[in-house]
């Protein structure tokens, strides 16, 4: 598969005070590496602290990179004016109330980036375009003159779409676009996000902490801890198959909406809470909570490596984890 | 047999705002016996955390209850005085609210903020207070209590904090305790350990529990029956197993459909509910899930639908249940 | 409750849709006006305002009597008073138009006079809170837009600028500017307009120009400075847009309420300085009158002319409060902190 964007050894820390001498650092994505294929939807999940956020927005340099690589097409960009590939990639975010300014029309919203690109030839181009953008999403020409606080949250949620669709990109990081909508209106988006995908060929990087969400949309899935990639396989290898412990106990975490598989489920609760992001544990940071640490795991980082086909891992003890 | 717990008869509340009356609660009724675990179903808007207050009498201003009675272990709290109501809330009663970062004073110490309601419902002395506190905080799982005890909100977890929101409600052992969303603001991983807490706790103690939550998945992890609610009124009450295997109304059914399932094996599409919430301020004369039902007849648009029993505890306000015993009805009136 | 069939068809999607309106449009000036039209304090403040604009600038170009008219004979009138010689006009069938306020000591019409100083307050007032306003927002939009380095260099400039003492400053302008602005007028008829402003009217506003606006940009900068941590300004970037469009299209324009809240307050500020400098002589030159330099020369006469004190008085007064008023109002409504 040809790779669009693939992030090599990527590094995102911020300094967060401390002395000039021991500056304080937050490692919030800490030597990640992943591809996403042309057409492909790679899934990001973990919770909070995790890094999923920092690193999607680090792909399209909102963050200017601590280290390492990102590669758009073949073309090493981690070092280039990003004009020319602000019209590739673009974002959705999760706040549908904060990602649109309060003062402008939804027109001015959606057309922001015709403009700043120039992309329509006259007025009537420019209304046109803006127009189809908006049916595309599931507005209409009536909602063009109206402020974002008439709109409810979903509809608020297809304008960002309408606005990162504007400029016709290839690739688009969905920083949890679902998470802020009611449940019966994330449907209807994710259905939106799908059907976009077939019509226009696009590829995304989906970031959120449901996993159900993540697995429906998804083709592969990467798990994320304390700014660390911990697991990455398919997404249906990752939900039946999953090897690393913390991949595991997300799973099993999470309530299923069926009373007779919850009554049958044998769930792991982990015990304690997810150390701070300013002082990680040694070696392997999961190992504060693993069920099954050993010596080794707080001396040594465990490497992400390729551990079946097209299935990554980190961890020292995989042979001590029961299969799933 | 259990005693009847909670008693909700026809309960309507509407806030009055400078935009108009917004009809927060129309006509909500339901009961609870003792031991019992509800889960209120619903989504921003449908009135689940304002019923859940009102039983309180913790409503907002300027909202206001203009009809029905609340009955709750013995008193009448639509008419129950402020001074009242005091003496009921935290002692027969506690709440445990959505985000603890904000439910837990920064200013104040665990321990302080525990005694607090100690020393407000029971006679207990200072100290006895200070040693149920350590005793409440072992309870839900903290470590450490003695120390914990004198630590401040912004020095503990996310996690750790709710626990804590938990040991203030059980503090002077509530008949029933109220959960608005408990786990919303938590991590996945968090979120298992404080409803694994909830549920030995229930196990220990017997009291009730009101899940509220938007959160299908939750409310079949840890409760009996479940009320969902649409724009003010509850639109199907059942078992859970009622609701999840057997849902009667289009509105629940649309919701379980609607969401992607972890255990599913092959990409099934999913089928979203149509359209948007209601508006609050105009909502329809008739059904008010009517303009996104799939099913929707002309009587569902002016006419607000009635109750249907399909069991003792499975009922559904859903137009096209009457028509099928309006159906029947023409059948044996035809056969006969 | 009877129940046929019919009841029972299913309902059409135009049915279903008509259940479903969206709500007028509230735009934020319209929601603001309204509030601001509930205030009666306002309300007045305005009318007011609008009532002493009119005075100041319409009026007096259909007035009878000219500011610096002298006319021999009407010295000193009296309010509603009459000379010898206009007595004996009215007494032959003649209409004079009254005097309101009498006459000075060179038998200039006071009322004119007065509406003449009001305009000159007026104009001082809200040129100056223009350039202020233009040079504030721009200073402090990019100090806090930038941050870091740019921004405490620039901020430390300000500190510095805030203890300079602006009388002082005004005093040796108007001493070095004074000789050189007056040659250039009488040499060059392009400059012959700085003898009707006079130098000392623009020393004020050079000074105004240079010191005046740091208070507008330390506003500017810290609201700028929450705002660009807003998602939009993020989503604008990720966009591609520049840093002056996100300043102009995105900052700026949501900062639109304090800076017309912050301008409006202003004026009466500036009125005020340029009051107390005409007063102390250091504003306008003669002829041309100011609300601060009809209350000097009136101090002269202060026992047997007081109206001449009290009217300039109460006209500043009046002026400097309905705007400080106004700006309170606006203020109110459209502060979005108040927004429920």
């Amino acid at each position: 598969m040809d790779k669009l964007v693939e992030a090599i050894h990527l590094k995102q820390y911020f300094n967060v005070g401390g002395s000039p001498l021991h500056p304080l650092q937050v490692k919030a994505c800490d030597d990640v590496s992943f591809y996403i294929g042309k057409g492909e939807t790679l899934g990001l999940v973990g919770e909070s602290g995790c890094g999923k956020t920092t690193t999607g927005r680090s792909l399209l340099r909102l963050y200017e990179p601590t280290a390492g690589t990102i590669m758009y097409d073949g073309v090493d960009i981690t070092h280039v004016s990003m004009k020319p590939y602000r019209r590739k990639m673009q974002i959705v975010f999760q706040d549908p109330y904060a990602s649109l300014n309060p003062r402008m029309t939804v027109s001015d919203i959606v057309g922001e980036p015709l403009d700043i690109h120039k992309l329509s030839s006259s007025k009537k181009d420019r209304q046109d375009k803006i127009i189809a953008m908006l049916e595309r999403v599931g507005l209409n020409s009536e909602h063009a003159n109206r402020y974002p606080h008439e709109f409810s949250g979903g509809q608020r949620q297809r304008i960002g779409i309408a606005r990162a669709l504007a400029v016709d990109p290839e690739f688009i990081v969905c920083d949890e676009p679902i998470s802020a909508l009611d449940v019966s209106i994330q449907a209807q988006v994710i259905n939106m996000f799908e059907k976009l995908q077939d019509e226009m060929g696009l590829t995304y990087l989906f970031i959120a902490h449901d996993l159900s969400v993540v697995k429906h949309i998804s083709d592969r899935i990467g798990v994320m801890y304390l700014g660390k990639l911990v697991e990455l396989a398919d997404n249906m290898e990752l939900t039946f198959h999953n090897l690393h412990p913390y991949t595991r106990s997300l799973i099993s975490a999470i309530p299923v909406p069926d009373p007779r598989i919850n009554r049958s489920r044998h769930r792991i609760i982990l015990q304690g809470d997810v150390p701070s992001p300013l002082h990680p544990p040694s070696g392997c940071n999961f190992r504060t909570r693993c069920p099954y640490v050993t010596a080794i795991c707080s001396e040594e980082e465990p490497e992400f490596k390729e551990v079946g086909p097209n299935h990554f891992c980190a961890c020292h003890n995989l042979d001590m984890v029961p299969k799933a | 047999m259990s005693e009847r717990l909670l008693e909700i008869k026809n309960e309507r509340l509407s806030f009055f705002t400078p935009a108009g009356e917004v009809k927060a609660l129309n006509d909500v009724s339901f009961s609870m016996d003792q031991g019992d675990v509800l889960g209120i179903v619903g989504e921003s808007g449908s009135g689940k955390s304002v019923t859940a207050y009102s039983i309180m009498g913790l409503t907002a201003h300027p909202g206001r209850l203009i009809g029905g009675e609340i009955n709750f272990n013995g008193h009448r709290i639509d008419l129950l005085q402020e001074k009242d109501l005091r003496k009921i809330r935290g002692n027969e009663v506690s709440i445990i609210f959505q985000d603890p970062m904000t439910s837990l004073n920064p200013v104040y110490t665990i321990g302080d903020q525990i005694t607090e309601v100690l020393l407000l419902h029971t006679h207990c002395s200072k100290k006895q207070a200070k040693d149920k506190a350590i005793e409440l905080l072992s309870l839900v799982g903290i470590n450490e209590p003695e120390r914990r005890v004198r630590q401040y909100p912004h020095e503990l977890s996310g996690g750790m904090r709710q626990r804590v929101m938990i040991a203030i409600a059980l503090a002077c052992e509530p008949k029933l305790l109220i959960a608005d969303e408990p786990t919303t603001a938590l991590d996945v991983t968090i979120q298992a350990q404080i409803l694994e807490l909830m549920m030995e706790l229930k196990k220990k103690l017997g009291m009730s529990i009101i899940m509220i939550t938007h959160d299908l998945g939750i409310v079949s992890t840890i409760c009996e029956k479940i009320a969902v609610m649409y724009a003010g009124k509850i639109v199907e009450y059942g078992t859970i197993d009622d609701i999840f295997y057997s849902p009667s109304h289009e509105y629940t059914k649309g919701l379980l459909n609607s969401i992607p399932k972890l255990t599913e094996v092959g990409h099934e599409k999913l089928i979203p509910i149509e359209g948007s919430p209601v508006d609050m301020l105009k909502p329809p004369l008739g059904c008010p899930f009517a303009p996104r039902c799939k099913s929707c007849m002309k009587i569902c648009l002016d006419q607000m639908p009635e109750y249907t029993y399909l069991s003792d505890v499975h009922y559904s306000a859903c137009w096209l249940l009457q028509k099928k015993e309006f159906d029947k009805l023409q059948e044996d009136t035809q056969i006969g | 409750m009877q129940l046929d069939v019919s009841n029972f068809v299913p309902a059409s999607d135009e049915e279903k849709q008509s259940l479903v309106t969206m709500r007028d449009s509230i735009g934020f000036w319209k929601d603001g006006l309204h509030r601001l039209r509930k205030n009666n304090v306002a309300m007045i403040s305005l009318v007011v305002i609008v009532i002493v604009m009119v005075l100041a600038f319409i009026v007096p170009s259909f007035y009878p009597y000219d500011y610096k008219e002298q006319i021999r004979g009407n010295e000193n009138l009296a309010p509603m008073g009459y000379s010898v010689k206009e007595q004996a006009s009215i007494d032959s069938g003649d209409f004079v138009f009254p005097h309101f306020l009498g006459t000075d000591n060179l038998g200039r019409d006071l009322s004119v006079r007065i509406m003449m100083g009001s305009k000159i307050s007026l104009l001082v007032g809200i040129i100056a809170s223009a350039i202020i306003m233009m040079i504030g927002s721009i200073y402090g939009a990019v100090a806090g837009y930038f941050g870091g380095r740019a921004d405490q260099i620039m901020m430390r400039i300000v500190d510095m600028i805030y203890t300079v003492p602006d009388l002082l400053i005004i005093i040796l302008l108007i001493a070095t500017l004074k000789y050189p602005l007056k040659d250039l007028a009488n040499t060059n008829p392009a400059f012959a307009w700085i003898n009707t402003v006079g130098v000392g009217l623009i020393c004020i506003f050079i000074v105004f120009a240079l010191l005046y606006w740091v208070g507008m940009a330390r506003q500017i900068r810290s609201q700028i400075l929450s705002l660009k941590e807003q998602e939009y300004v993020t989503a604008a970037r990720a966009l591609g847009a520049s840093h002056a469009r996100i300043i102009r299209k995105h900052l700026l324009k949501n900062c639109i309420g304090l800076i017309i809240v912050t301008t409006t307050l202003q004026i009466p500020s500036a009125i005020f300085t340029e009051s107390f400098l005409s007063f102390i002589g250091l504003g306008v030159s003669a002829p041309m009158p100011s609300l601060g330099s009809l209350a000097a020369t009136a101090l002269g006469g202060i026992t047997s002319y007081p109206h001449r004190l009290l009217a300039p008085s109460i006209m500043i007064s009046l002026i400097i409060l309905s705007f400080n008023l106004f700006g309170d109002g606006l203020r109110d409504a459209f502060d979005p902190k108040l927004k429920n």
